[in-house]
């Protein structure tokens, strides 16, 4: 008996039959998912001008799938939907000279001979650079990536971040149009300058991450699909760039935060927390790789910022409980993190581990000492690391209080609703006091 | 690519002039515009209390008030325009000039090209 394979249309040995569309459709948004992003970037660089070559790079998946069905899946599909794309671009510069003497592309021909079937080389990080452009506003930044890089559809976009479609098309059409127009580059930042723009797209990777793992507003706590998407990214970049640590190190981060994302809520989308979470459900593969990782990022220099917040996160996974957290240990990170990032949300975040370590009382002070003159007033988790200390020291009348103050800043519904099972136990403790 | 790098001065003295300013920069970060090819235009504004504002209604009537004054804390003192390839020369640009510094800062606008 033979073993077989895990598809269960495999063709016979008798000979191929006909390829069903369905499966060419699926076989042509794989690739076109997996190439995308490549095809965008060898093509930009070809016309130096991103709304071409979106243009062009939708036609030619078009093409494929007008071809495919009838012609087969081609051998090399990357290569052939390069061909495509390119001499539909060549096409269209002959067809609108203007566009193209625009384009500043002084004879059409020059890029007319098309290698059939070439590897063409990868030119994505490029793309990374300008779509993560400090001049670009914030909020589009990580949108134009997915688009560009991931591959993603605008409505896709638009969906993942809880944005109407419209708008995130206006939104991704302005930055396109500024790159255009204020002729922003593309091009990989010299070695001297890398060190002040790498950060930059870092930054966007994580809070593409961030936004999937906590949705900033919604009914949704987690969306699963743009953390996904943000560690794809990532994996990329870190292809393009192996020896920048903090690419690694990001990706470490990543993989052993989400790692965790099965246990992070419960039925209906309830917030699990940390010391509540059902550990066997963490996912121990993405754990062993981010360990891996962790290490390759830990090692060879000082650590930079997403390597010690790996660091971190790597102590939580390998932990059995929140109890036999090395808290000592972590302490002693978030002091690294907190020289090399001196935030008052970083600060917080080491009170809230002084608080396991030392117990409530001095992690109440901590957290105080962190929250003096006002500064995280309106930053949730500092009411809610608040309410919980307070809670567990018995000063419950203040801890309603600090409860309340959270439940009116928190983003989510789920969250919401955590705050207020939360709130409802300490009013009852109240009631039972009074 | 023309981009118009339009120089605010942060902090204003009592005349209307930027203050924080050292001269010899200036001179410097002028000749390495003018060594670089680069230069297509550029002025210093006179101080701000010799501004003086027009507007024309719509039925032809001109008002001509003085100022405007400093309403918000930048005031322009001075522009230039260089020719360069694209955004992140004009930013370097931007970066090297004296007037980006202290409490100043650099607008970099690219020059509408409406196509020659």
């Amino acid at each position: 008996m033979t073993v077989s394979s895990a598809g269960g249309s495999e063709p016979s040995a008798a000979g191929p039959p006909p390829v069903p569309v369905e499966t060419v459709a699926g076989a042509v948004e794989s690739v076109f998912r997996e190439e995308h992003g490549r095809l965008l970037a060898a093509l930009v660089r070809r016309f130096g001008d991103l709304d071409l070559a979106e243009e062009v790079t939708s036609a030619a998946l078009e093409a494929a799938l007008v071809h495919w069905p009838v012609q087969g899946v081609p051998r090399s599909p990357g290569a052939w939907l390069m061909a495509t794309a390119r001499r539909k671009a060549v096409d269209r510069l002959r067809r609108d000279q203007a566009y193209a003497a625009k384009l500043a592309l002084v004879r059409v021909d020059m890029v007319t001979e098309v290698p059939e079937a070439a590897e063409f080389p990868d030119d994505r990080l490029q793309l990374f650079f300008t779509c993560a452009h400090p001049a670009l506003p914030e909020e589009a930044r990580g949108a134009l990536m997915l688009r560009c890089l991931a591959g993603l559809s605008t409505a896709e976009v638009a969906r993942a971040y809880l944005v109407p479609a419209a708008a995130m098309a206006q939104r991704i059409v302005r930055a396109k149009r500024k790159i255009r127009e204020a002729r922003i580059p593309f091009r990989v930042p010299g070695a001297d300058e890398l060190p002040g723009r790498l950060p930059g797209v870092l930054q966007v990777l994580y809070s593409v991450f961030t936004e999937g793992y906590v949705a900033s507003s919604g009914p949704l706590l987690q969306r699963v699909d743009l953390a996904g998407e943000a560690i794809r990214l990532v994996r990329i970049l870190r292809r393009l760039l192996p020896a920048e640590r903090e690419v690694t190190g990001l990706l470490a981060l990543m993989l052993l935060v989400h790692a965790r994302r099965a246990a992070r809520t419960g039925p209906g989308g309830a917030v699990v927390l940390l010391e509540d979470q059902d550990r066997a459900l963490w996912d121990g593969p993405m754990i062993a790789e981010g360990l891996a990782l962790v290490r390759v990022a830990l090692t060879g220099g000082p650590a930079g910022p997403y390597a010690v917040q790996a660091a971190i996160a790597a102590l939580h996974d390998e932990a059995a409980s929140v109890s036999t957290t090395d808290w000592p240990q972590v302490v002693a990170l978030y002091d690294v993190l907190l020289a090399l990032d001196p935030s008052p949300v970083v600060a917080l975040n080491r009170a809230v581990a002084v608080a396991m370590r030392d117990g409530p009382a001095a992690g109440l002070a901590a957290v105080d000492a962190v929250g003096g003159a006002g500064r995280l007033r309106d930053y949730a988790p500092f009411h809610l690391a608040r309410a919980d200390l307070l809670q567990r020291l018995g000063r419950l009348v203040e801890a309603v209080e600090a409860y309340r103050r959270a439940l009116d800043l928190a983003g989510t519904d789920p969250e919401r609703d955590h705050l207020r099972r939360r709130l409802e136990g300490v009013g009852a403790q109240v009631g039972r006091l009074s | 690519m023309k981009y118009m790098l339009l120089i605010n001065a942060g902090a204003i003295t009592g005349e209307g002039s930027a203050a924080d300013c050292d001269v010899q920069d200036w001179v410097n970060f002028d000749k390495a515009v003018q060594d670089a090819g680069i230069f297509v235009s550029g002025e210093s504004l006179a101080d701000l209390v010799t501004a003086t504002s027009v507007r024309v209604a719509a039925d032809g009537s001109r008002t001509v008030v003085d100022g405007p004054f400093a309403e918000t804390r930048e005031v322009l003192g001075g522009f230039y325009v260089i020719d360069v390839p694209d955004l992140d020369v004009a930013l370097d640009w931007a970066a090297r000039c004296p007037g980006a510094r202290g409490s100043g800062s650099v607008v970099v606008r690219p020059v509408a090209d409406f196509g020659a």
